[in-house]
């Protein structure tokens, strides 16, 4: 009998800093597993985003570009247009995508560029240590909202699948999470989709993946989980919102 | 071919096609619009890219990223766009990335004018962004010159793997003038596949490559920049490029100015020439690197009494003129910054005041 499971190509050996209970390293892989299924390795190029994953590209095994803050979409379109024969991908988070970024991602989707985004919401801004983002739950307490995310001063939280989904240009919208095993296929599923879509040369692609910070949250791990599925989960609905015709 | 008629802005975009860039992102701002313009219609017809972007910021990630995927490409922009672009320029510079940048100079701070400026200087020479980076920066006096550095600039970029402007003045992209595009400045991008990010599969290898201006070790980032600065001290010493105009006789007076001003100058020096009044003139052609030595020689010489820095700008190029004369003349300031250009007859009555 051969071997029925092993680490994906696309993947390197580097061990990950990410905290315990985050689910970086779960999206990370399922990226990977894509990528190897589809067999694009050689003419994929990753744009690693500011935040978390800064240094993903030290854990993936092809080309990839480092962005400025909200910055990826712009840069994955510069890539996409003059070498349209490239797979290219963003991993951003959402202080990343839905705050500093938001002009670039909404007109990325809105030009339908042939582009795949990986978008991790976590409701929190991680790397900087906590603050508050556009996507903070209402009384969620952060380090910029000590006292909790209040609606009446800072908004809703914005929902970007929805928002990316009410564009009239067509394109591949979806939520997914991975915080149990039981929604892990369903995330792989939809971005395999979103990746294929590309390489149709079909539509712009994105996958919103509500995610754990057990460490900004103040929570544990097992917290986290049960908090994300409590407190996110009938907010970011998960599905497919929209899918081209 | 032969000459032909040309607006300043559309020599520029064909001249980036005669170098060979059919790559083209760019966002409308007065007074250089007509560039996207002409390539909105001429890229297509060329099989290359053209697209306007949703803002300034947005355009120059998308060269950001055209360059990492090591294809040439190339933006233009006026003043206020060129500081909503600064963030990127710095990225590039910081992750060795080739790329062409146009200013049409427009006059400011803030949203100024929409006429004619050189008031970017200290941005484009001193402080185009955070942390340790520079830029080679030419500066064209006629559409001719815009062309040949447009053509020049793209092998530059690549040679330093660093972002080239072009610095003109808003009269540079107004104003229309005879023009050809030289055949020896056509010229066949460089073999980037040891840097760009253009998929293992392009280069055959199974080497990945990485671009980042990211180094959290101190140490890392301290060579990173030392390869930085050797890169503009090499420019310091190869890419100085400037003219000298009537510096041959015994001149009282040395002018340094560039650009179009540098043409009223020329002007200028001529009608003194007809009333018995020498004087010389350096211009600039690169503003960084600064023409140093030529300045300094200039001005040494023994007739002449004081040096004169005339741009449209309020004396923004005087310090560097200053560092050049090193103390031996009087340096003075003349000038405008409204959007004015200074008239021959009002340049001419300033450099008679420092003769006499």
């Amino acid at each position: 009998m051969g071997k029925t499971f092993q680490k994906p190509l696309a993947l390197s050996d580097q061990v990950t800093h990410y905290c315990p209970g985050c689910t970086h390293g779960v999206i990370h892989r399922l990226v990977a597993e894509v990528i190897d299924e589809l067999a694009i390795r050689d003419r994929t190029v990753g744009i690693a985003p500011v935040g978390c994953a800064v240094l993903m590209y030290n854990y993936f095994t092809f080309d990839f570009l480092e962005a400025a803050h909200g910055r990826a979409p712009a840069q994955a379109t510069g890539i996409k247009r003059v070498r349209p024969d490239l797979v290219v991908f963003t991993y951003q988070g959402d202080g990343d995508l839905a705050s500093i970024g938001m002009g670039e991602i909404v007109h990325a989707a809105n030009r339908g560029e042939k582009i795949t985004v990986i978008f991790v919401n976590n409701a929190v801004y991680g790397m900087t240590g906590g603050q508050m983002a556009p996507t903070t739950m209402p009384m969620q307490r952060t380090t910029t909202s000590p006292f909790g995310r209040r609606v009446e001063e800072v908004g809703m939280p914005i929902k970007m699948a929805e928002l990316l989904a009410a564009l009239q240009t067509p394109a591949y919208i979806a939520r997914q999470t991975v915080i149990k095993p039981k929604f892990i296929n369903k995330a792989k599923k939809s971005i395999k989709k979103a990746f294929e879509y590309q390489l149709a040369g079909k539509c712009f692609s994105f996958v919103e993946v509500v995610s754990t910070c057990p460490t900004n949250w103040g929570l544990t791990p097992v917290e986290a989980v049960r908090w994300a599925e409590e407190t996110m989960l009938p907010y970011y609905q998960l599905g497919e919102l929209k899918t081209p015709q | 071919m032969g000459k032909v008629l040309m607006k300043g802005n559309e020599a520029i975009g064909e001249a980036a096609i005669r170098a060979g860039c059919l790559n083209y992102f760019a966002y409308p701002i007065t007074p250089q619009s007509e560039v996207a313009e002409y390539l909105s219609r001429r890229l297509p017809e060329m099989g290359g890219v053209f697209l306007q972007g949703e803002s300034e910021v947005a355009v120059s990630y998308m060269i950001f990223g055209a360059a990492a995927a090591g294809e040439r490409v190339f933006t233009t922009s006026s003043s206020p766009g060129i500081s909503l672009m600064s963030e990127a320029i710095s990225y590039m510079a910081g992750a060795q990335c080739p790329a062409v940048i146009v200013n049409i100079m427009r006059g400011g701070p803030g949203l100024g004018g929409i006429l004619p400026s050189q008031a970017d200087y200290l941005q484009a020479t001193k402080g185009i962004g955070h942390g340790d980076c520079r830029l080679l920066v030419l500066a064209p006096a006629s559409v001719q010159e815009a062309v040949e550095m447009v053509m020049m600039a793209f092998p530059l970029a690549e040679k330093y793997r660093n972002p080239v402007m072009i610095l003109g003045d808003g009269l540079i992209g107004q104003m229309m003038e005879p023009v050809e595009f030289p055949d020896h400045l056509r010229t066949t991008p460089s073999n980037k596949n040891d840097w760009a990010v253009n998929g293992m599969q392009t280069r055959k290898s199974d080497r990945r490559n990485l671009i980042r201006s990211l180094y959290l070790d101190p140490g890392q980032l301290n060579e990173n920049n030392l390869i930085l600065k050797a890169k503009y001290d090499r420019m310091k010493k190869e890419e100085v490029r400037c003219e000298a105009y009537n510096t041959d006789g015994d001149y009282r007076v040395l002018i340094v100015s560039y650009g179009t001003m540098s043409r009223v100058c020329r002007t200028a020096i001529d009608q003194l020439k007809e009333i018995g009044v020498e004087v010389g003139m350096i211009r600039p052609q690169t503003v960084f690197p600064f023409p140093e030595e030529a300045v300094e020689e200039a001005a040494g010489k023994k007739s002449c009494r004081a040096v004169a820095s005339i741009e449209m700008s309020m004396g923004q190029m005087v310090e560097d003129v200053e560092r050049a004369v090193k103390g031996k003349r009087p340096v003075k300031w003349y000038g405008k910054c409204g959007g004015d250009v200074p008239t021959p007859e009002e340049v001419m009555a300033f450099v008679k005041s420092l003769a006499d």
